[in-house]
């Protein structure tokens, strides 16, 4: 045995490097090291084009960068990580709004990323200070000895550096995220400072995302029934948004079609008022990427009740201060984002800020929006820093909410943070389990998720989906428009709880079907009608939009052959494609109404929002594999999309297609 | 007295020109045969190292004190292992760089035997993570519990991955004297 490894190790020695290569490595080596060195020091301006990088991205990462010399903050120079998004982020705001956004003050040389942050320093509570280990304190002792027998020029650096190094385990949330960071990076080997280090985002390696294989086509005969939950979660598109801008297509598990499809408005027929909380279309039309199928298009359109009449709300943000939050598109983003909010609400609406991680507890009880100024103080005395002290967030964010319930009024918890669901449960079964119970009290959670690299959008979804809320992901001050200001109501007002839709289609005329996202939803056929299963929520004037591909009896598109010992299923019959049906429960009640209405050929109206939605769709299976999309790829998509994007009053469409040529751009190497 | 490749690190890291010549001088062979075992092609292993190198300098910023800097840099080096094969798979190209070897093996049988082609046998046929736990073990000086703190498991968890790594040699053993 022993030996076998020893024979093992003998063929190992054979593999020597090649000395002219190795030489060339070491010159790349020097080479990338000299311009980091010139790129920190702010003298180098252009960026290098390399040749694994397209040219637009280049161009585009170079403004960036440029940009950033002229803003000359420490943000920009110091903090390695997440440098594009805030730039874009000012980029963004400063042209859509005029709000300004409190970036840190600049600083003349930053050279040294996280350590040397004096902001951390300073707010770093004492209490939570963590000595090195002895191993530590040693090894470090001995490397300052050997300082003085190496070079008498660098004593400085190391000493330097010993103190950075103590410091460091100050604020083990930072730490923990920024300390031994190796994935990622690599990925491009020649990479300049600007094009990889500023640009992409610097750990993926801690990012969960909640995925499911995608959907299969599936035979009528076999499976007539498809069975999910209604999904008005947008944080899929953001996290995509951000990847293209940051330079880099999105990973595939990062997309969930059915968020991208929703996280546009459309404008579906409104129901009456006074009838059903929301009111479902079907269409029928060909699909755009197949011309032997069909798509069966179920728009769902919430009540928006008078804003006048919406009851009070009561909402506990419930904020993550640890020290990772520091970065300015995260805390400070989240600080703008809530004051944005604050305008919208009513005097009578309550608020009240519970803290976790770092600076922990009730920073502010549960006061009026009548005293506006209390809270804007309340909210601009958050810091983030320190420990990850664990303390029990969550039970206190339920506990608050609890005592501001009152009869008629909505009670939500809003909980933001980037990644770090150190809430005082640490096994995620438990939380959800905790969550689930919670629910039934009535209390709802939303999740909202600021900045990228240790983004956890698994427990995001799964936190939001058990607490009867929505997760979207905020990577901008438009995105916090959009979320808090433009779609406030759909995100805080539920008008029917628990949707779920169940299709049965007729193997008579569809031979084969395939839902088009919603892997992560997906319910049992039984699950439908039990009320105790839980499923997703619709808020004021939300939209849901659902997506079937049908491939028609006899069409040639069908990719399963009919089997030989079985019977074919007998065609005709009344022409139904199908059968939909919704289940909900209008919310504080137990039990769940039902909503019916038969799919046949060609009904509906076909506008340029339903076929936006499905460009959208045909948009997401392209980032995610596209295996059904034959040909059909992202010249004919940014067509159809242009076509269809209608006035695009608050410009996500006009947006969306920039993504989708920069998309095009990224898939083309 | 040699300065310690953790100082040398840290002065890199803050801008040290020589110290980072000098510590990439010093490491290349090693990460070299690292690339090699995690790989299996020369090819792809001196395309890792070089991609390893090149992004180095940045990598560099988030080096910390408390590791040792070979820990590091094999952490470093393992997940652009990983990052390069899961690229080749979406690329849905050759997937496995030890799999095309065994067949270009079989295909001129005649210099099979020789120490690197029974190598590259043994290690073809054993599951990624087995073959980065092997590819660590064995170098010179690691023990089990530096292996772990590499890929991220516990000393337990090496431990035990050696040992299936034994039984399977073993076994691979056993049918060479059969055949």
């Amino acid at each position: 045995m022993t030996d076998d490894l020893k024979h093992l190790k003998d063929a190992m020695r054979t593999a020597t490097p090649d000395a002219p290569s190795k030489d060339a490595h070491l010159a790349l080596a020097m080479k990338n090291f000299d311009d980091l060195q010139n790129s920190r020091q702010g003298s180098a301006s252009e960026v290098r084009h390399t040749p694994d990088r397209p040219t637009i991205l280049s161009r585009f990462t170079a403004g960036v960068f440029r940009m950033f010399h002229s803003l000359t903050t420490r943000g920009a120079l110091a903090a390695t990580t997440s440098i594009t998004a805030i730039g874009i982020g000012v980029f963004l705001y400063t042209q859509q709004t005029d709000i300004s956004f409190d970036l840190p003050k600049p600083s003349p040389v930053a050279t040294e990323a996280v350590v040397e942050n004096p902001l951390l320093q300073t707010r770093r509570e004492p209490a939570a200070e963590v000595t090195p280990t002895d191993d530590t304190r040693m090894r470090e002792d001995s490397a300052l000895a050997q300082d003085k027998t190496y070079a008498e020029g660098a004593i400085a650096l190391s000493e330097a550096d010993g103190l950075a190094a103590e410091n460091a385990p100050a604020s083990p949330g930072l730490a923990r995220k920024v300390a031994p960071a190796p994935i990622g990076g690599i990925v491009n080997g020649i990479v300049a400072y600007e094009a990889e280090e500023a640009v992409a985002p610097t750990e993926p390696n801690t990012e969960t995302f909640a995925n499911a294989d995608a959907n299969p086509v599936k035979i009528t005969s076999d499976a007539p029934v498809s069975t999910f939950s209604i999904d008005v979660d947008t944080a899929s598109y953001s996290v995509m948004r951000n990847s293209l801008m940051n330079g880099h297509l999105p990973n595939p598990e990062s997309v969930r079609i059915e968020e991208m499809i929703n996280y546009f408005p459309y404008d579906y027929p409104a129901p009456n008022a006074d009838e059903v909380p929301f009111r479902p279309t079907v269409s029928v039309f060909p699909t755009p990427w197949n011309d032997a199928t069909q798509l069966v298009h179920i728009g769902i359109q919430g009540q928006m009740p008078a804003i006048e009449d919406r009851p009070a709300l009561n909402l506990v943000f419930l904020i993550d201060t640890s020290g990772s939050m520091e970065t300015p598109n995260k805390l400070p983003l989240l600080i703008q984002s809530f004051r944005l909010m604050l305008s919208e609400l009513n005097e009578d609406d309550e608020v009240s800020i519970v803290t976790y991680a770092g600076s922990a507890g009730q920073v502010l009880e549960p006061t009026r929006v009548k005293d506006k100024a209390k809270i804007m103080a309340a909210l601009t005395r958050l810091s983030a820093g320190g420990s990850t002290a664990g303390q029990k967030g969550l039970q206190q964010a339920y506990a608050v909410a609890e005592e501001m319930r009152a009869d008629g009024e909505i009670s939500r918890i809003v909980l933001a943070t980037d990644g770090d669901f150190n809430v005082g449960i640490s096994n995620p079964d438990q939380l959800k389990d905790y969550i689930s119970k919670k629910r039934d009290s009535g209390t709802y959670l939303s999740v909202l998720g600021f900045g990228r690299g240790n983004l956890d959008d698994a427990t995001m979804q799964a936190l939001a989906q058990n607490g009867n809320g929505t997760a979207a992901y905020i990577d901008t001050l438009s995105e916090a428009q959009k979320v808090l200001v433009d779609q406030l109501g759909g995100a805080m007002f539920p008008i029917a709880n628990d949707v779920k839709i169940q299709v049965e289609f007729n193997p008579a005329q569809i031979a084969e079907y395939r839902l088009i996202g919603y892997e992560t939803r997906a319910l049992a056929r039984e699950d439908f009608n039990n009320d105790k299963v839980d499923a997703g929520e619709i808020g004021a004037g939300h939209n849901v939009t659902a997506i079937y591909e049908i491939t028609p009896v006899g069409s040639e598109a069908i990719l399963n052959d009919a089997l030989r010992y079985q019977p074919a299923p007998e065609t005709g019959g009344n022409g139904e494609l199908g059968f939909l049906k919704l289940r909900y429960k209008t919310p504080g009640e137990d039990v769940s109404q039902l909503l019916t209405t038969p799919i046949t050929t060609g009904m509906g109206q076909v506008s340029d929002d339903i076929r936006f939605s499905a460009a959208i769709a045909g948009y997401g299976q392209l980032l995610s594999g596209g295996k059904y999309l034959q040909d059909w790829g992202y010249p004919a998509l940014i067509d159809l999309a242009n076509q269809t994007k209608g006035d695009d009053v608050y410009g996500y469409r006009s947006e969306a297609i920039k993504l989708m040529r920069l998309a095009k751009s990224l898939s083309a190497d | 007295m040699e300065p310690t490749d953790e100082f040398l690190a840290k002065a890199a890291a803050t801008g040290d020109r020589e110290s980072f010549s000098l510590l990439l001088t010093r490491s290349y062979d090693r990460l070299f045969g690292l690339c090699f075992r995690l790989t299996g092609t020369r090819a792809d292993a001196e395309d890792l190292t070089q991609d390893i190198c090149a992004a180095l300098p940045a990598k560099l910023a988030s080096y910390k004190r408390q590791a040792r800097f070979s820990t590091w840099l094999y952490r470093v080096a393992v997940n652009a292992a990983h990052d390069r094969r899961r690229r080749q798979a979406t690329r849905t190209r050759a997937a496995d760089g030890w799999g095309d070897w065994e067949v270009n093996r079989v295909a001129s049988n005649k210099e099979t035997q020789d120490g690197i082609d029974w190598l590259t046998q043994a290690m073809s046929s054993l599951s990624p993570e087995l073959r980065d736990t092997l590819a660590l073990t064995l170098e010179d000086e690691m023990t089990h519990r530096e292996a772990g703190e590499v890929l991220g498991v516990s000393e337990g968890t090496i431990s035990w991955r050696m040992a299936e790594v034994k039984k399977h040699l073993r076994v691979m053993h056993e049918e060479e004297q059969k055949a």
